[in-house]
């Protein structure tokens, strides 16, 4: 084995005190997503507070989100099919930090919800609220708690959030 | 196909923030990787990089950025990347680079440094999200890894003093390992009073960012035999990805690490992996997916490698296959391209016998390593054996 490990570690102190030097920039990266034509639809059925799914009958699959293409046979989906706004909780988490490690007292609880009516272990990811995070399970059986009908604006936001029943 | 060897290694320290730029470091990793096989620049053919996303850095198209630093000037190069995954892809593709009798030599060089990043490099991860149907609720990456990991738990019945287990080995293993960032004895109970961050994830099942690089050199057989007495071959090397839409999937068995496995397996000849397997290096970012990757490799039945490494099967020192020898990511830290091949790097020592104190003591022949990545999506898998 090679005896050659090099590598200089710092510490935040030699930045804070200024005993090193560093650049910091920047960079500009905004962005405007299309929502094709299967997400198009889904966000436009959010909004109507309805949730969509593609079906493939060759896979005898019902798919949400919903995609113009099953990825399994590689044929273009067939029906749109309506789904519940019911369905349980497939796994789930606490989370007590924001992604740039700022803490958090209350969790979200952000969990994968198996939908009703799609294909079994086809589930959405979104967020649990109004239950006690001690309280959460999987396979607990949750709803959707909509925003009203006149502040949905076809996002996934238009559920604010899945409840136990 | 032609026979492939690896013939040198050569790693950085893998450090919280290094001083060395990418540059700097993949140059260190790439010297010692042809100084240990003897060799010059000259001596080398083709490159490839492993290199995560541009983000990290800031620096778009990184890798011909980085190639300077990597040997590639006026030589063919070769850039990929997937994920987490990347670190045991880019050897693959350095095998069939050489394989194929197109080069008789290729330096394979992966980079990480994920410092630069600020405030932190989970920044440059939440673009991994779909933008329409996922981003929107402000996820962070710490999900996936505790959604996976309560499926995992949920599924079997398992104990977060099972999965706390594993940090406790490789960080201990670690402590042996000359660029280890996090070598440490703990206790079960230390991980598990540890902060939660995302339950089930406690902050020590957890690997830390890293700034690092690794290399190796690989060598056709007739140019192999006449530079060491002991090649290490590529006998197997596997790789699959399995949908974007994984939450139309169960977590809690990566079907695509058994594909990637498999393929590996069957072009070694390996039909009993828990037999002819004598040393892994699974891909470990997190606590319990040492747990996962050893099932999907087969080296353990589903729901099973929880019990058996309480059992010590997977210790390094009198277990039937050490797993994570090294200390893995958890220990030894994760710059994310180079950790993958700082476990190329170890089975590279450990089956030459050159580990030093962390040489598993069951004289190995065959060992595989395996990383994982993209949206919990790619299994890449090599096997090696001398």
């Amino acid at each position: 084995m090679s005896d050659d490990f090099r590598g200089t570690p710092l510490d935040a102190e030699d930045f804070e005190k200024g005993k090193v030097l560093f650049t910091r920039d920047e960079p500009k990266a905004e962005y405007a997503w299309d929502t094709g034509v299967a997400i198009g639809r889904y966000l436009q059925e959010l909004k109507n507070g309805r949730l969509i799914a593609r079906n493939c009958v060759k896979c005898r699959r019902v798919m949400i989100p919903p995609r113009m293409h099953c990825e399994w046979c590689w044929r273009p989906t067939d029906d749109w099919v309506y789904v519940q706004d019911r369905g349980l909780v497939n796994t789930f988490s606490l989370c007590y930090i924001t992604w740039d490690m700022q803490r958090l007292k209350t969790p979200e609880i952000p969990a994968v919800i198996e939908i009703e009516g799609a294909s079994p272990g086809h589930g959405i990811m979104h967020k649990l609220g109004g239950v006690d995070p001690k309280k959460v399970k999987v396979g607990m059986k949750v709803k959707a708690v909509w925003k009203p009908a006149e502040e949905r604006v076809g996002s996934i936001l238009d559920i604010l959030h899945w409840a136990p029943t | 196909m032609r026979k492939v060897a690896v013939i040198g290694a050569g790693l950085t320290k893998f450090v919280r923030r290094a001083k060395e730029t990418a540059k700097e470091l993949c140059w260190a990793a790439s010297k010692a990787a042809l100084d240990s096989a003897g060799l010059t620049l000259k001596d080398i053919d083709c490159v490839v990089h492993g290199t995560a996303p541009d983000a990290f850095d800031g620096v778009h198209m990184k890798a011909e950025y980085l190639s300077d630093g990597s040997g590639a000037w006026k030589k063919p190069y070769f850039r990929n990347y997937v994920g987490g995954g990347t670190g045991v892809y880019a050897p693959i593709h350095g095998w069939y680079h050489v394989a194929s009798g197109m080069f008789d030599t290729c330096l394979v060089v992966c980079e990480e440094k994920m410092s630069s990043c600020q405030p932190h490099p989970q920044g440059a991860f939440l673009t991994i999200f779909d933008h329409t149907t996922e981003r929107p609720l402000g996820p962070n990456l710490l999900w996936i890894f505790a959604l996976e990991m309560n499926r995992y738990m949920a599924k079997h019945g398992l104990t977060l003093e099972e999965i706390a287990q594993v940090s406790v080995k490789n960080k201990r293993n670690a402590k042996d390992h000359p660029s280890a960032q996090l070598g440490a004895d703990l206790t079960v109970d230390d991980v598990l009073k540890s902060e939660v961050l995302a339950w089930p994830v406690h902050r020590l099942m957890v690997s830390p960012t890293s700034d690092g690089a690794g290399a190796v050199i690989l060598a056709s057989e007739q140019v192999a035999k006449r530079l060491t007495d002991k090649p290490v071959w590529i006998e197997g090397v596997g790789w699959c990805l399995d949908s974007a839409y994984w939450t139309n999937r169960d977590l809690y068995y990566p079907k695509y690490v058994e594909y990637a496995a498999r393929m590996a397996y069957q072009m070694a000849g390996i039909k009993d992996p828990r037999r002819e397997i004598h040393v892994a290096e699974p891909y470990d970012p997190f606590a319990y997916k040492e747990l996962h990757h050893l099932e999907g490799l087969l080296l353990a039945d589903k729901g099973q490698a929880p019990k058996l490494m309480s059992e010590g099967f997977f210790d390094r020192e009198n277990g039937q296959i050490p797993s994570c020898p090294s200390g893995g990511l958890l220990g030894v830290g994760n710059p994310i391209a180079a950790a993958g091949l700082m476990k190329i790097c170890e089975l590279f020592w450990q089956l030459r016998g050159e580990a030093g104190k962390r040489q598993v003591k069951n004289n190995p022949r065959k060992g595989v390593a395996q990383a994982w990545g993209d949206l919990m999506q790619v299994g890449t898998v090599v096997v090696m054996g001398r």
